[in-house]
């Protein structure tokens, strides 16, 4: 016998937590997760969006970013993604996270140590991790934890764990982004 | 079905083992796009269970031979071509006046037997969430109490 699902809005299956690389506190109105691929035109796209964003809402907002690198499509991906966490380990997270979007055009290895370098991190630790694939699970685990919570591409998003499925315009993201707020 | 201009396969040749059916309206149309780079991407995950992945549509072996390398898909496709949605109309997701299968995925258990399907609407890509949540429970009736 065959069982049909029903149709509801998917919601985020990991909780978003201490795990999480989030801007904005744990108690914000609203909190924004972003499943996204640094190589991925559409996230580039979405970038300065949730930019000005975070501006608009300020503290009200929690900003949540995990990977979900598209590796077929996107050779670069994975490893920027990696690039990412391996920041995140010497706590530059966030700045390596805004270089790589607006150097998405530049991603291979080279690149990704320069970028340590100029963040004024240790470059040689970043090169090292990154050829030893530490930070590989960690992805896997992003990205596993999107397909289990319904990402079906990139860039998706989910506002207080459900996810966003009309536009991610300014306009549209904002205004569900501003309903929640309010509601929570 | 055929798989490649020379290859056929049927259900027995999956055998003891889960199989994902995704059946899709056409090669080249975006949104089927998206889902086949999607299950391209996630494959790993349904590896994972043992589970193989199969496209349908009723595309031409030809065509499906084009749009896989130009996607680089790394599962293959069968054409559902002559008799043209024969499987899909078994499978109950064969669209008669528009000449092509819904967008459905059925999951199925290592005897033969459906566990698992959803029908999306046309337009709407629907993930792997649900492929993945039937294929745990598959994994869960299976392991030891």
């Amino acid at each position: 016998m065959s069982r049909r699902d029903t149709q509801a809005a998917p919601q985020l299956t990991l909780p978003v937590g201490e795990r999480d690389h989030a801007r904005g506190a744990a108690g914000a109105a609203v909190t924004l997760v972003e499943y996204g691929d640094y190589e991925c035109p559409y996230c580039g796209r979405a970038y300065p969006i949730v930019k000005e964003i975070q501006k608009r809402l300020g503290r009200r907002l929690r900003f949540v970013f995990r990977n979900f690198p598209l590796r077929e499509s996107h050779p670069h991906a994975q490893h920027a993604a990696e690039a990412a966490e391996a920041a995140g380990a010497q706590a530059k997270f966030w700045e390596m996270h805004d270089r790589l979007f607006e150097r998405q055009f530049a991603l291979d290895d080279d690149n990704l140590v320069e970028y340590a370098g100029d963040l004024g991190l240790d470059a040689e630790r970043v090169r090292k991790e990154l050829a030893g694939r530490v930070y590989e699970p960690r992805v896997r685990e992003d990205f596993r934890s999107g397909v289990a919570s319904g990402v079906n591409g990139t860039p998706t998003f989910f506002v207080n764990g459900v996810r966003h499925d009309e536009a991610w315009e300014l306009e549209p993201l904002l205004a569900t982004l501003e309903r929640a707020a309010k509601v929570k | 079905m055929k798989a490649t201009p020379d290859q056929w396969v049927g259900l027995d040749d999956f055998h003891g083992n889960a199989l994902i059916m995704a059946f899709y309206p056409a090669d080249w149309s975006p949104v089927c796009g998206d889902q086949m780079a999607l299950y391209n991407e996630v494959l790993p995950e349904f590896q994972r269970y043992g589970a193989t992945l199969l496209g349908v549509s009723v595309d031409g072996v030809w065509c499906h031979t084009a749009f896989a390398r130009d996607r680089k898909l790394h599962f293959p496709l069968l054409a559902d071509f002559e008799p043209k949605g024969a499987v899909a109309r078994r499978y109950g997701v064969y669209r008669q006046g528009d000449g092509w299968t819904e967008r459905a995925l059925f999951v199925i258990d290592g005897d033969g037997v459906i566990r698992w399907s959803y029908v999306s609407p046309i337009g709407v890509n629907p993930g792997a969430d649900g492929i993945l949540r039937a294929l745990q429970s598959l994994a869960g009736e299976r392991a030891p109490a």
